[in-house]
C-alpha cells in the first residue's frame, strides 16, 4: 500500500464529503436531509453497529486464558506480587484494565529503538504517542459533553462547569476553549506522526488517514462555525433538542458549516462500527488484558475443548517393551 | 548455512530500521534468501502425526505443490477460527496501527525488514481478513486495506510466520495488547492446513508423539544417557546417584524438557537437577513416556499442544503420583501454565502440591498440580533446606536472561533471580528495556533455531546480544544464564557469534555447583569439569 | 454468548450514556426559549440576524474601542449613529436582562462577563412600565 495513494484517497474521501454538505445545505436547501434523515441513520446505524460488533465478539469463545504478564506473578507468599501488571485477583483485572483504559498503560512504556555503532542497540524513551493519544482522546471526551449543552435541556451543572473550566482563559469572543485547541493539536501531531515517521508511514492505510482527516475535518468545521462563521446557536439547539425529543423541526437559515459539522459527525458515527474505530469496544475484551494470571491456581473451561488422538502409553509400552526390560524399566504388561 | 558464512556483526547490521522499501508493502515479493528461512517438513514426518499434505517440496521452488483447493481451504480454516478464537477475531479488527509495536520486534530491529514489524506481520493475514470477511474490505478492495489471498500472499505467509518466536514482546507495548503470537499461532495453523510447515518444528513434534520426546530417544536410550550424567555426578561429587525412572507410586513427577538429556550445556543443568532431587531424597520420579517438557505443537496447532500436552497428566495418572515438577523451560511453561490444565485438566488424581521439605503449599498451582523448578528451589533456599557454598561459583560472572515464555505468560521473574542471587556472588543485570516483561527473544524460539535459518537467528538475536555486550563491557560478565532449554542451545550460537567470551548455561547447574551435598568428597572441578576456584587468580 | 454478564452490562452502560439525551428530554416540548424585547423600536443597530449570531463580537468592539481608544460613536452599516454603551443604548430597548438576555444564555449555556463590570437594568421598574404600554 502506497503512503501517498492512501494519504490521498483519504483526502479526497473527506473532500468529497464536505463539499456534498456543503452544496447540499448551501446551494439545494437539503436542511432536513442533512439535518435531520441524515443524522438519525447515523446514530443508527452508530448504536445497532456498535452493539452488533460486541455481541458478535462476545459470541466468539475465549478458548484459553492467555494474559500477557507485565510483572511478577503471584507465587510464594515472600514474592511480592504485582497485581496491577500481572493480575491475581479480580480486582488486579480491574486495576489494570483501568490503567488501560483511562491511562493507556502499555502506550506509557513505549520507547523507540535505535542502531548504533558497535553495533549496539540503543532504547530511547518514547512518550509522544502516549502523550498525543492522551490529549487527543481526552480533549475529545470533553468536548462531546461540552457539546451536551445542546442536546439536553435544562443543561446538567456538570456540563456548565465543564465548559466554564474549559473556557478559563477567555481569550477572543465567544471564548476559545481549551480543549478545541488540544484536540486540535492533538490530531494534527498525530497525523504528522503519521507521515512523518517512516515505519508509520509505511503501515498506513487509506482508512487511517480517513479516520484523522474526518475527525480533524469535523474539528476545523466546529472551530469555524464558533469562531468564524458564527452560527446561530438558538437555531442550532432548537434542532438539536427537536432531534432529540424526536420532532424534527430544522431550523431554517443555520449556516451551511453547521451541515458540514454535522454531516461530518453523522458520517463519522456511522463509519465507526465498521473501522478500527471499534478499539474503543475492543480494549474491554482483549484477553491478554482482561483475564488474571491464575492460570495455575484456577480451572479455566474451554467450550470447545474436544478429544484429540494422541499416542498412549499403551502404544508407546508395546512399541518398546523389550528394550525397556532390557535396561530394568518396570513395564505395565510383562 | 553455517555461522562461519555470515558476515561480521558490523556488516550483518549495515541496516536501517528508518528505510522501508520504496515499494509499498503489499507490492513487496517475498525473497526466499538463503540463511532466513527454514527448510519444510518432511513427508515422513507429516505422516506420522497425520497432517496434510505429506511431500517433497522447497520453499525455493515455484511450485509448492498445494493441495488443488488450497485457497478454499485456508478461507474456511480462517472462518472456523475467526468463529473459535476470540483473540484471532479481536485482533483482526481492533488494531489502529499506531506503530507501538513497530520497533519492539527483534526480528525487525535485526533485519529492518517493515513485514517483521508485528503490525506489518498482522496485516499479512488482517489484509485478506478484510477482503474476505469484512463489509468495508469487501466493498472496498485494495482501498479498504484488503487483498485477495493469492499463492503470493500465503508464500509471503510461510516466510513471515516462521519469522516470528511468539516472544509476546509486542502485545506488552500494544495498547490493546494484540498479541502478535496468537496471529502467528493461529497463521501457521492455517499453514498446516495445506501442507506448509517446517521440519524444524514438525520433526521434534513426530518423534514427540512417537517416543515421548523432541530427539526421538527410545526409552533405553534415555536410561543410557541419564546414566552418563550419573557417572559424571559421580566422578565430580563421589556420590553415586540411583535415579528413580518410571517409579510407580513416587510422590513426583518430574518434567524437564528433552533437549538436557543430551547437549551441553544443557545437560549441566540437567545434572544439577539430579544432584538437588538426591540431596534432598525426594521421592520422585523421571518418566520415559512423559520424558519431554518442551512441547512443539505450540509451534504447530492448538490440536497438536493437546495432543503432545496429553502425556504429562496421563503418566502422572498411571505413575500414581501427587503432583507434578517442572524443569527449566520457556515455551514448555507457556504450554503448562497457560494450556495444559485447560486442554486435559482437570487432574483431580493429583493433589494440591506441598513440598515434602518445607511444608510450603504451592497455592499458585493448586489447580494444574504442577510447580515450576525455581518456585520449588526458591523455597527450599528460602526455608534455608540447601546448604550452599556460593563462592564454587566466583569464575562466573553472570547474567539473566529472561525467556520470553516464562517472562510473559507466567509472571516468573523473582524466583529465579532470587535462586541465582543465592548460588553466586557476582550477579549483573542487563539494562532494563531488555529484561523481565521487557526481555529480547534468543532468536531462535518456536522452531525457528535451525541452522539453514541462521541469518535471521542472529539478526533476531541482536537486541539480545546487544544487551549482554554492554554488560559484557561494563562487568565483564562471562555467563550468560537461563531457563529455558531453545535458549540453551541458541544463546550458544548468539555468544558464539556475538559474544565469543560469553559461556551459556542454566540456573540449576550452579546451583548443584554451589550444593554442599552430605558425603560428598572435595570438589576440584564444576559440573563442566573446570577447575573450581581461583586459582588463576592465585598465580 | 461468552462473558454474556459482562458484556451485557458494558452493553447496557454503553446504551444508557449515548441515549442519555433522548431520555433526558423524553416527553418535554421542543420549543426554543421566547424573547421578550420590551420595546417597539423595530430595529437593532444592526440587522437581527447578525445581531443573534454576533453581538458578543458587537459588544466586545464596543467595550474595546470605548475603553481602550476612548471614542464613543458607533455607526452601523446603514450609516445610522449609536451611542456605544450597553446601559444607555442596549438595555434601553432590551430592558429585561432575565428575559432576554438570560433565556437564551441560560438555554446555550453561555455565560457573559458583561454583568461583572455593568448594572443590569432595575426589573420590577422596567416591567411595571412595560404592562402600562
Amino acid at each position: 500500500m502506497n503512503a501517498l495513494f492512501s494519504l490521498v484517497s483519504a483526502l479526497i474521501a473527506v473532500a468529497a464529503l464536505v463539499a456534498v454538505s456543503w452544496f447540499g445545505v448551501g446551494a439545494i436547501g437539503l436542511d432536513s436531509v442533512f439535518g435531520v434523515i441524515i443524522p438519525y441513520i447515523a446514530l443508527a446505524i452508530f448504536i445497532i453497529g456498535v452493539v452488533y460488533r460486541i455481541v458478535d465478539w462476545a459470541r466468539v469463545p475465549v478458548p484459553f486464558r492467555i494474559p500477557t504478564t507485565c510483572g511478577q506473578g503471584k507465587s510464594l507468599p515472600w514474592i511480592k506480587a504485582d497485581n496491577l501488571d500481572c493480575p491475581y485477583n479480580t480486582w488486579g483485572v480491574i486495576g489494570r484494565m483501568f490503567l488501560e483504559v483511562f491511562l493507556f498503560r502499555s502506550l506509557f512504556r513505549n520507547s523507540k529503538a535505535e542502531l548504533r555503532e558497535g553495533p549496539k542497540a540503543a532504547y530511547a524513551s518514547a512518550k509522544w504517542l502516549w502523550l498525543f493519544g492522551i490529549l487527543f482522546h481526552y480533549s475529545f471526551l470533553i468536548i462531546v459533553l461540552r457539546h451536551l449543552r445542546f442536546f439536553m435541556e435544562p443543561i446538567p451543572s456538570f456540563v456548565e462547569a465543564i465548559t466554564s473550566v474549559d473556557g478559563f482563559f477567555q481569550i477572543m469572543v465567544p471564548t476559545v476553549f481549551i480543549s478545541d485547541l488540544l484536540f486540535l493539536g492533538a490530531v494534527t501531531l498525530l497525523f504528522l506522526r503519521r507521515v512523518g515517521l517512516p515505519q508509520v508511514r509505511y503501515i498506513s492505510l487509506p482508512a487511517d488517514y480517513f479516520a484523522l482527516f474526518l475527525i480533524l475535518g469535523i474539528g476545523i468545521s466546529g472551530v469555524l462555525m464558533r469562531n468564524f462563521f458564527k452560527v446561530d446557536l438558538l437555531g442550532v439547539k432548537s434542532l438539536a433538542i427537536s432531534l432529540f425529543t424526536l420532532h424534527p423541526a430544522p431550523p431554517p437559515g443555520i449556516h451551511p458549516i453547521f451541515y458540514v459539522h454535522l454531516f461530518l459527525v453523522s458520517v463519522l458515527i456511522a463509519y465507526f462500527p465498521f473501522s478500527k474505530l471499534m478499539h474503543a469496544g475492543g480494549v474491554f475484551l482483549s484477553p491478554t488484558r482482561n483475564l488474571a494470571n491464575v492460570n495455575r491456581s484456577e480451572r479455566y473451561v474451554n467450550p470447545w475443548n474436544y478429544p484429540v488422538k494422541v499416542h498412549t502409553y499403551e502404544e508407546y509400552e508395546n512399541d518398546y517393551r523389550e528394550k525397556m526390560k532390557e535396561c530394568g524399566i518396570p513395564v505395565d504388561k510383562e | 548455512m553455517e555461522l562461519h558464512d555470515l558476515p561480521k556483526p558490523q556488516d550483518l547490521m549495515n541496516i536501517d530500521l528508518n528505510k522501508p522499501p520504496e515499494t509499498g508493502w503489499m507490492d513487496t515479493p517475498t525473497v526466499f534468501r538463503n540463511g532466513t528461512y527454514s527448510y519444510p517438513a518432511a513427508g515422513k514426518n507429516l505422516k506420522i502425526l497425520g497432517l496434510a499434505n505429506p511431500r517433497q517440496w522447497s520453499p525455493a521452488d515455484e511450485d509448492w505443490k498445494l493441495p488443488e483447493n488450497w485457497k478454499e481451504i485456508i478461507l474456511q480454516g480462517m472462518k472456523e477460527r475467526l468463529e473459535k478464537y476470540r483473540s484471532f477475531r479481536l485482533f483482526m479488527d481492533i488494531c489502529v496501527r499506531c506503530g507501538a509495536c513497530a520497533d519492539k520486534c527483534h526480528f525487525f530491529i535485526g533485519s529492518g525488514d517493515p513485514k517483521n514489524m508485528p503490525v506489518l506481520r498482522a496485516e499479512l493475514i488482517r489484509s485478506v481478513y478484510r477482503n474476505d470477511f469484512t463489509l468495508l474490505g469487501k466493498m472496498l478492495g485494495r482501498l479498504g486495506g484488503g487483498r485477495e489471498l493469492t499463492i503470493d500472499v500465503l508464500k509471503e505467509w510461510f516466510y513471515y510466520f516462521f519469522q516470528c518466536t511468539e516472544c509476546r514482546r509486542c502485545s506488552v507495548f500494544c495498547p490493546y495488547g494484540i498479541d502478535t503470537a496468537e496471529v502467528t499461532m493461529i497463521g501457521r495453523e492455517l499453514l498446516n492446513l495445506v501442507g506448509l510447515n517446517i521440519n524444524w518444528v514438525i520433526e521434534p513434534v513426530a518423534n514427540c508423539y512417537r517416543t515421548g520426546n523432541h530427539l526421538g530417544i527410545p526409552p533405553h536410550g534415555l536410561v543410557d544417557m541419564w546414566q552418563f550424567m550419573t557417572d559424571d555426578i559421580e566422578d565430580i561429587t563421589g556420590i553415586k546417584i540411583d535415579l528413580p525412572i518410571n517409579k510407580k507410586g513416587a510422590e513426583i513427577l518430574f518434567v524437564t524438557p528433552s533437549g538436557d538429556y543430551f547437549a551441553d550445556p544443557g545437560t549441566y543443568t540437567c545434572m544439577g537437577y539430579m544432584m538437588l532431587f538426591h540431596e534432598l531424597g525426594l521421592d520422585y520420579t523421571w518418566s520415559t513416556y512423559a520424558s519431554e517438557g518442551g512441547n512443539f505443537g505450540l509451534f504447530t496447532s492448538h490440536e497438536m499442544i493437546k495432543r503432545l500436552n496429553a502425556k504429562i497428566y496421563a503418566e502422572a495418572k498411571r505413575l500414581g503420583v501427587k503432583w507434578i515438577i517442572g524443569g527449566e523451560c520457556g515455551h514448555m511453561w507457556r504450554v503448562i501454565h497457560q494450556y495444559m490444565e485447560t486442554m486435559n485438566g482437570p487432574a483431580d488424581f493429583l493433589e494440591e502440591p506441598v513440598s515434602p521439605i518445607t511444608g510450603t503449599k504451592f497455592e499458585n498451582a493448586k489447580q494444574s498440580k504442577m510447580v515450576h523448578i525455581t518456585e520449588f528451589t526458591s523455597d527450599l533456599i528460602k526455608n534455608g533446606k540447601l546448604k550452599l557454598d556460593p563462592s564454587r561459583n566466583d569464575k562466573i560472572i553472570a547474567t539473566y536472561h529472561d525467556s520470553c515464555n516464562t517472562a510473559r505468560a507466567a509472571g516468573l521473574l523473582e524466583e529465579p533471580r532470587y535462586v541465582i542471587r543465592n548460588i553466586m556472588n557476582n550477579f549483573y543485570e542487563m539494562p532494563e528495556n531488555t529484561i523481565r516483561e521487557q526481555t529480547f527473544c534468543c532468536g531462535g524460539g518456536a522452531g525457528l533455531g535451525n541452522d539453514e535459518n541462521i541469518e535471521m537467528r542472529m539478526r533476531g538475536a541482536f537486541p539480545r546480544a546487544s544487551a549482554l555486550r554492554h554488560v559484557v563491557d561494563k562487568h565483564a560478565v562471562n555467563r550468560l544464564l537461563c531457563m529455558c532449554a531453545i535458549d540453551r542451545a541458541t544463546l550458544t550460537a548468539l555468544c558464539h557469534y556475538w559474544a565469543p567470551d560469553v559461556t551459556v548455561g542454566g540456573i540449576h547447574e550452579l546451583l548443584a555447583n554451589a550444593l554442599v551435598m552430605k558425603g560428598e568428597k572435595e570438589r576440584t572441578v564444576d559440573l563442566r569439569g573446570e577447575p573450581l576456584g581461583d586459582e588463576e587468580e592465585d598465580e | 454468548m461468552y462473558n454474556a454478564g459482562k458484556i451485557i452490562i458494558g452493553i447496557v452502560i454503553f446504551l444508557a450514556l449515548i441515549t442519555a439525551p433522548f431520555w433526558y428530554n423524553f416527553g418535554k416540548a421542543s420549543t426554543p426559549p421566547k424573547l421578550e424585547i420590551g420595546t417597539q423600536e423595530k430595529q437593532c443597530v444592526e440587522s437581527k440576524a447578525f445581531m443573534q449570531s454576533s453581538h458578543m463580537v458587537l459588544l466586545d468592539q464596543w467595550r474595546d474601542e470605548v475603553l481602550r481608544v476612548g471614542k464613543r460613536i458607533y455607526v452601523n452599516s446603514a450609516g445610522k449613529q449609536y451611542n456605544m454603551s450597553l446601559q444607555n443604548t442596549c438595555t434601553k430597548c432590551h430592558s429585561s436582562k432575565t428575559k432576554f438576555c438570560d433565556r437564551c444564555h441560560t438555554y446555550l449555556n453561555v455565560a457573559p462577563n458583561c454583568w461583572d463590570c455593568h448594572i443590569a437594568p432595575k426589573e420590577q421598574e422596567k416591567q411595571a412600565g412595560r404592562s402600562d404600554k
